[in-house]
């Protein structure tokens, strides 16, 4: 038990990490704060491959004479990658929220669907 | 510790309603997660996170936030669905955990498998040190084109919902004579912000760096000319339609050194097909590539401030 | 290497760089030339790449000249092919509709980059069609999922951008789900090659990590393919898109979502694996049986046709799904044939759908009453393409929908037979309100003058519609190649 928790620790926490982020974006009302939700999930996802990639005594995985033992460089590249996408979404979902403040006057998530609502009523979608 | 402090962050930035402090606490998350990389061995990626993660983010999140507003309506919103969708989801990651290897483990399957081949024979066959910088440009260097492909869908997604032009004259906020001393600091900053991010983008092969590192430090330093010295200058020194076209051409880069593998009868992205002796080929080919990396990088995250501080703020 | 064996290279690189290409020159006609001219190259390499693994063969592709798993993978044999063929056809065709469409709908200045994004959309499906690498998979589906928020965005109604959120936000969930999953998976085998992961997988399969991979990669797969409860970002995303966009993504999107499905399940961790021990039928089924029944009720209730459409959609990957969930030969090649049909059939329903659009302005019902007098052949196109929703003998829809029953009866579950029947009951109910009100109800005022769609536009549509027709007629190129793909599939089970 102990084992398991000191040897698991680093990914408890990142999931404790990642389930907070996730709740923002669910929970959360104001468009922005989902956005940052959104990237706080992300980065504990981050947090959680590096952690895989870990080998205890080693060194970063760039070859230098005399160094014998290297943490593993291919989670490393992975997220790389993973942190581009991330904030090319981050930039488009801030444009998205940028726009729609233009034209409904807010970025709460409920007066958007309250407004999408009563649009829809005044144009006749629903009833048949 | 460096986690108990990134938990302490992020459940305030749950509850915090003003989005400003939000914003900066996401700041500080990904320092610190940037911190935690360090102590990982990951600096190529501590080092993408710090520029990426808490410059570009940040500075995007502060730009988004100054046209839609700086506060957080109050709302009272039932938790179930969510804690139960949130319970559900932790719970089945830490049930995924109990059979995970330890932390560290060095005879994990992770590290017994096919990383042991990059870090043995990376040097020897792309001519480059530094293992990251050889996977991501040369074995996986598909992945990173799509990536920065991915990169320029971004700006162009922004380019199409933001736009570039503005309707009114911009204000050019560079003038004002209280300022006088930032300009005069930027102005001696910048040469060597740029001139490091070309230190970044061609070291990348033999310490941390390379094109997506390179990319935003140069971008950066074009935004704190853009902040002191007012838009009127900056858009002078790059106008906007060339942004977009300066990210295409970084894109056709990264593909066309593929192509002309393609062409010579090798793989796609087969750099060994650039010159005589592979190895040699393939240390050409990891430059080229990741110039067009940094240079559809600068352009693109310097497109997308660009047409976030331009937009007028609605009465 | 000859040109030849470089075609799975150039199906994806082809879309991937004229996007830029089209950003670079600037000009709206030129783009759209591009975006033409690169789709038919593309349907001409899918045919090319077709004929290439018909015997059974598979092609493997080392990008970078690295052989997996050190290096990525392009990896094509019939299935893909089959998919591939598919989105490629409705590219090129979308594209030849599109330039009246995207005149009417889309200021000037921005139809270039909205031809780009078009075919970055394609690009990377593309990508993740042909790719032997589980995490190259999620970088092109982020390529195309960013790609997809921004064209969706560019409809008129202000909703297109509340639609583009949602999907934004549901779709990144999705993508960072399946990441999780592609880690655990990693976690346990070091390796990201899909063959590879077929190898080493079954000795680790008792694992909690494994089985979490597992679940986790088909949650993030089920969002993206809008499988019931998680569709939710489909119906306003494909209604207030620009109607090529609807065309393109309704045929398309969640087709290769599903092909990434069948890849998981079927190539990387096996039969055994996903119905014998983690029993995925056992959610599968109940929530396709859903997705059919509550999608199509809500169908018949919506006025905005598009959305009316876009709902019939879930209910026709509920179907798609049933045939997973039966876990047959039969059954997957009942959900191939119908991923074939439905690009047919929702190609050429939300194709008149636009012609209405540029006359009209309009996809209200009560809008549209007495339009049949106006614009025959439109809306003609709209009704083949129904009776093919339906399932009509001699239409490509009811092929599909008659393997499915034969799939069922022979698991020997005869209440699917029922489930299937009341939903082309429904799809009847909904179909016949829209005959009903564009052809017998006495024309809207505002309608006067309009005139039919112009040919740019109506032949593509018929074009499809037609071929509705001809599949339902002439089975023997789909049948043929899907029972074959599927035979592979299920004789490649590690």
């Amino acid at each position: 038990m102990i084992d398991t928790l000191t040897g698991l620790f680093n990914y408890w926490v990142a999931v404790i990490l990642m389930m907070t982020g996730l709740y923002v974006v669910v929970a959360q009302n104001n468009l922005v704060k989902k956005l940052v939700g959104l990237g706080l999930f992300q980065a504990s996802i981050f947090i959680f491959y590096i952690s895989i990639g870990k080998v205890a005594g080693g060194a970063p995985p760039i070859i230098e004479p005399g160094v014998e033992l290297y943490s593993n460089p291919l989670p490393h590249v992975l997220i790389l990658t993973a942190i581009v996408v991330g904030v090319a979404t981050t930039a488009v979902g801030l444009s998205l929220v940028v726009r729609i403040s233009e034209s409904y006057g807010s970025v709460e998530e409920n007066d958007i669907n309250q407004a999408d609502r009563l649009a829809e009523l005044e144009t006749g979608d629903d009833q048949a | 510790m460096l986690l108990s402090l990134l938990l302490a962050v992020a459940i305030a930035a749950l509850r915090l309603r003003d989005l400003f402090a939000v914003v900066m606490l996401f700041g500080i998350y990904s320092l610190l997660t940037a911190l935690f990389f360090m102590d990982l061995d990951a600096v190529d990626v501590a080092f993408t996170e710090a520029a990426v993660g808490a410059g570009v983010s940040t500075i995007l999140l502060l730009a988004a936030l100054r046209l839609v507003g700086r506060y957080e309506k109050p709302h009272r919103h039932n938790p179930l669905l969510p804690l139960v969708v949130v319970c559900a989801t932790g719970a089945a990651l830490i049930y995924g955990l109990s059979d995970a290897p330890r932390f560290g483990d060095a005879n994990a399957p992770a590290q017994t498998h096919v990383a042991p081949r990059y870090l043995s024979e990376g040097p020897a066959e792309t001519g480059l040190p530094n293992v990251v910088t050889a996977v991501l440009a040369s074995y996986r260097g598909f992945d990173t084109l799509g990536e920065t492909v991915v990169v320029f869908t971004a700006g162009l997604a922004v380019l199409l919902l933001l736009g570039m032009s503005s309707p009114s004259p911009i204000p050019d906020f560079g003038s004002e004579d209280d300022q006088r001393m930032q300009r005069h600091a930027a102005k001696g900053l910048i040469p060597f912000i740029l001139l490091y991010a070309l230190y970044v983008q061609f070291h990348g092969d033999f310490g941390a760096g390379g094109g997506f590192q390179a990319g935003v430090i140069f971008a950066a330093g074009l935004v704190l000319y853009d902040l002191v010295l007012g838009h009127l200058h900056t858009r002078q020194v790059i106008q906007d339609g060339l942004l977009i076209r300066l990210g295409a051409l970084g894109v056709l880069i990264y593909g066309c050194v593929g192509l002309y593998s393609l062409l010579s009868g090798q793989p796609y992205l087969d750099y060994s097909a650039l010159a005589k002796d592979p190895v040699h080929g393939q240390h050409l080919g990891i430059l080229l590539v990741e110039l067009g990396v940094g240079l559809t990088v600068f352009s693109i995250i310097t497109l997308i401030y660009y047409a976030f501080s331009a937009r007028r703020v609605k009465a | 290497m000859t040109w030849q064996q470089h075609l799975p290279a150039l199906a994806i690189i082809l879309p991937l760089l004229s996007a830029p290409l089209c950003m670079l020159i600037g000009l709206r006609r030129v783009a759209w030339l591009i975006g033409v001219a690169t789709n038919l190259g593309g349907l001409l390499i899918s045919v090319g790449l077709l004929q290439q693994v018909a015997g059974g063969n598979v092609i493997s592709y080392e990008l970078g000249g690295w052989a997996p798993p050190l290096g990525i993978e392009l990896r094509v044999d019939l299935l893909n092919a089959f998919v591939l063929l598919i989105v490629s056809a409705l590219a090129f065709w979308v594209f030849v509709y599109a330039r009246r469409s995207v005149d009417a709908e889309i200021d000037s200045d921005k139809q270039t980059g909205f031809y780009a994004g078009l075919l970055l959309v394609y690009a990377g499906l593309a990508g993740i069609t042909l790719t032997g690498d589980a995490f190259n998979a999620f970088v092109f589906l982020e390529i195309s999922a960013l790609s997809s928020y921004a064209v969706i965005s560019m409809g008129r109604d202000r909703r297109a951008l509340t639609a583009a959120f949602q999907y934004l936000v549901m779709g990144t969930i999705g993508a960072t789900f399946i990441l999780i999953g592609v880690g655990f998976l990693y976690m346990m085998t070091g390796t990201l090659n899909m063959v590879d992961l077929a190898q080493r997988l079954p000795a680790v399969s008792e694992t909690s990590t494994v089985q979490a991979g597992f679940a986790f990669l088909s949650v993030g797969i089920a969002l993206k393919l809008a499988m019931f409860p998680l569709h939710l970002w489909l119906p306003n995303a494909y209604a207030f898109a620009p109607s090529v966009v609807s065309v393109f993504l309704a045929a398309t999107a969640t087709k290769v979502a599903v092909y990434l499905l069948l890849r998981v399940i079927f190539s990387v961790f096996g039969v055994e694996f996903t119905f014998a021990q983690m029993h995925l039928e056992y959610l599968l089924l109940p929530l396709a049986i859903i997705a059919v029944i509550s999608a199509s009720l809500v169908a018949v209730f919506q006025t905005n046709l598009k959305r009316m459409l876009a709902y019939s959609s879930v209910a026709q990957i509920g179907y798609m799904l049933m045939g997973i969930g039966i876990a047959s030969a039969m059954g997957v090649t009942a959900t191939l044939l119908h991923l074939f049909n439905h690009a047919l059939m929702k190609g050429a329903l939300f194709m008149a759908l636009g012609a209405v659009v540029l006359r009209v302005g309009s996809v209200q019902l009560h809008q549209l009453a007495g339009l049949g007098h106006f614009m025959p052949w439109t809306l003609g196109a709209f009704v083949v393409g129904a009776l093919s929703l339906i399932g009509i003998p001699l239409t490509a829809g009811f092929v599909s929908k008659w393997y499915l029953v034969s799939a069922a009866l022979d698991a020997g579950w005869w209440w699917l037979v029922v489930v299937i029947a009341i939903g082309s009951l429904l799809a009847v109910v909904y179909v016949w309100r829209v005959i009903e009100v564009v052809w017998f109800q006495p024309p809207n005022a505002a309608l006067a003058g309009k005139t039919e769609a112009p040919w740019s536009l109506l032949l593509p549509t018929w074009g499809l519609a037609l071929a509705n027709i001809y599949f339902g007629v002439d089975t023997s190129l789909t049948t043929g190649t899907a029972e074959a793909a599927v035979g592979a599939l299920f004789g490649v089970t590690p």
